[in-house]
């Protein structure tokens, strides 16, 4: 019945699954939704989307789906875009020349419809893209400081009168996200990082103690109580910052948020390509308020485990050589100091978010996963899976 | 059985939609959401609205799911029998029944609120699976299943802390809660305190809005805290003449310790102040 709006999600990378399908199939013959349109779209929603990062995504393929189904009507919901008001806007940010060219392209009237036809065109071909208009030289719309977001035109064809429906007002756009390694896959693989220990207020039953002290006491029960078990595994974070992992840090920033709310201790600190005599907190104030990495190297003990987070793709001089460092003059080449902190964290993994397959391109690389002693591990899944039996 | 909002609840209309197709087809909705939404309150409005018992599980950390279905005290059943006590000989007497088994032995549908269901173990939710689906399950020690007669409304809450698998959201329906937009919030208002000054509230939601628009707040504040700030202000008998006067941001609101729970938030506050301040003198 709804068959185009299911594949259209499934397509849009909305997870639904045909349980979902049939739940709103269901919903539907119940009549929970046969007032109006928009009581239809609730319902998709509420059946078919279970994560508020997929709630645009929904919006745009419903849009697309039930395109000129519903007649405008309504009068609160209709938002009204005089041509002359986008005109002036238009003109308010031209320069003469660009005036001049629109006059070339056929004047306002036929840029106007070059504008729609192109708005269309980019609508269909990404679906998903913020920027419908690109910013390129070479279109002329890009120069008018035309915002979609802050000017609609409306998408059925008529441009003066569109009615803002509910689906096509986008109000979770904010929500959207593409996340690549999605953070409860991360958890799930950390998790095997979990040491447990006996820490805090005794609350469980003690089976083999109170076996062993019933039996001494003369078989009269003795209840002996154990704490329960935390997850007793510290971590040291190591992060690479700035230059060429600007690419990765999303993938970073994910494996931190997603590691800390996973353990008790951990501490996470930023670097730049490779590890020198300083590291921060904060990337903010890097160049600010640094620490010494001896007093990191003296302040958390060796039982902590330590992760490398970093492209370590840099030249060559950065790691074998004192004072190549690209920020600041390095008295101790990074090789030193990695094989410091080595020394330091016996248990300790390299994350790289380089695909692995690319790895021997780079020199660079290739050093680090030898000081590493090959505990180097691409930031996938798989690797994140293999690090951590390396380092419990 | 439907849902439409209560006196003392503004719902829009896609969150009844929502409850409704929950409620029909008797499948566990789940509500997410800013903080201060109302996303636990609303389980208590329906079942007034509905005329029904609340059964409220507030997950914590440590809490299983067995919690929610059973807990057997071996070690009160131990110390009975070395005392003789003839209960020890009837297992049943250390079944103790969990908040599940109370909802699925309801003697008419009672709303099951699992609040915070984010707050536990990542595994929690898969544990839950097939009893929330299937809604029974089967107690081993004394091997009776129990079985839901009548299907409970299930209500379930997230604050997104963890996320939460795909096979557990495939059988729920889902709602976000978005933050209120100013009508809404008005009717909320309106809601709460009837009897309020007309102008006290347009003046109070101007400066809640504007606040809530500062860039690089740590909390926003949401809509119950705006209740609280309008219950002090109407306490202090503040008049709206005072939040006006404080044009664009040049004082900090009176009583903003209702809105701004951190410490950063009130300095950024602060030193946004001294900065419009400085501009205009």
């Amino acid at each position: 019945m709804f068959t185009g709006l299911f594949l259209g999600l499934k397509e849009a990378g909305v997870p639904v699954s045909l349980r979902e399908y049939l739940d709103l199939l269901a919903a539907t013959q119940a009549g929970v939704a046969d007032q109006s349109v928009d009581d239809f779209y609730y319902l998709a929603r509420t059946s078919l989307v279970k994560d508020e990062r997929h709630l645009d995504r929904f919006d745009r393929v419903f849009a697309h789906v039930f395109k000129g189904l519903e007649k405008p009507e309504g009068e609160e919901g209709t938002a009204e875009i005089p041509e002359e008001w986008l005109k002036k806007l238009a003109e308010l940010s031209l320069t003469d020349e660009e005036k001049e060219a629109i006059e070339a392209m056929g004047g306002w009237e036929k840029l106007m419809e070059t504008l729609k036809q192109r708005m269309e065109e980019q609508e269909k071909r990404h679906q998903g893209g913020s920027k419908w208009i690109g910013t390129a030289g070479t279109s002329p719309f890009g120069a008018y400081g035309y915002n979609p977001e802050g000017v609609r035109i409306g998408q059925d064809g008529n441009r003066n009168f569109s009615a803002v429906k509910v689906w096509d007002k986008r109000e979770f756009k904010d929500l959207d996200g593409e996340v690549e390694i999605n953070t409860r896959n991360i958890k799930v693989a950390l998790r095997r990082l979990r040491r447990f220990a006996r820490e805090g207020a005794a609350t469980e039953l003690d089976i083999d103690d109170t076996i062993n002290s019933t039996a001494k006491n003369a078989g009269w029960l003795d209840l002996k109580m154990v704490a329960e078990r935390h997850n007793a595994v510290k971590l040291l974070l190591m992060l690479d910052i700035g230059g060429s992992m600007d690419w990765h840090i999303r993938a970073c920033e994910e494996l931190f948020s997603a590691a800390r709310s996973e353990f008790k201790h951990l501490e996470a600190w930023y670097f730049h390509n490779c590890l020198y005599e300083n590291v921060w907190r904060e990337n903010i104030r890097r160049h600010r308020q640094t620490t010494p990495t001896w007093e990191v190297l003296h302040t958390y003990p060796s039982d902590y485990k330590l992760v490398l987070v970093g492209d370590a793709s840099m030249s060559p001089y950065e790691i074998a050589v004192p004072g190549g460092s690209v920020e600041h003059f390095n008295e101790e080449s990074g090789e030193a100091w990695l094989r410091r902190v080595l020394q330091v964290y016996p248990k300790a993994v390299w994350l790289n978010p380089v695909p692995q397959e690319r790895w021997r391109y780079t020199g660079s690389i290739g050093m680090v996963h030898e000081i590493m002693d090959g505990r180097m591990y691409p930031l996938t899944l798989e690797g994140l899976d293999d690090a951590m039996r390396e380092l419990s | 059985m439907r849902f439409e909002g209560t006196e003392t609840y503004v719902t829009t209309n896609d969150l009844s939609v929502s409850i409704n197709a929950a409620i029909t087809l008797e499948r566990p909705l789940l509500i997410k959401g800013e903080p201060g939404t109302g996303k636990t309150v609303l389980a208590a409005e329906i079942a007034k609205a509905l005329g029904k018992n609340l059964i409220d599980w507030t997950i914590k950390s440590t809490t299983k799911a067995q919690h929610g279905l059973y807990e057997y005290d071996a070690v009160a059943r131990l110390r009975d029998g070395q005392l003789g006590d003839e209960r020890v000989n009837d297992v049943a007497n250390y079944i103790k029944p969990g908040k599940l088994w109370e909802a699925f032995t309801a003697d008419e549908t009672p709303i099951l609120l699992i609040d915070e269901i984010d707050k536990a173990d990542i595994e929690f939710p898969n544990d839950l699976l097939q009893e929330l689906d299937r809604m029974e399950f089967y107690v081993h020690e004394t091997h009776q299943t129990v079985r839901a007669e009548r299907r409970p409304i299930v209500i379930i809450t997230s604050n997104n802390e963890k996320e939460l698998p795909d096979a557990f959201l495939r059988r729920c329906f889902f709602h976000y809660i978005k933050f209120p937009d100013a009508e809404t919030m008005a009717r909320i208002v309106e809601v709460h305190f009837p009897a309020i000054k007309q102008r006290l509230v347009a003046e109070a939601m101007r400066v809640f809005f504007e606040l809530r628009d500062v860039p690089g707040l740590k909390k926003k504040p949401s809509t119950s805290e705006l209740l609280d700030w309008l219950k002090l202000l109407m306490a202090d008998d503040i008049s709206p003449d005072a939040l006006r006067s404080q044009e664009a941001g040049t004082v900090i609101p009176p009583l903003y310790g209702a809105l701004l729970k951190s410490e950063q938030d009130v300095h950024l506050l602060e030193r946004l102040a001294f900065l419009h301040r400085r501009e205009r003198g």
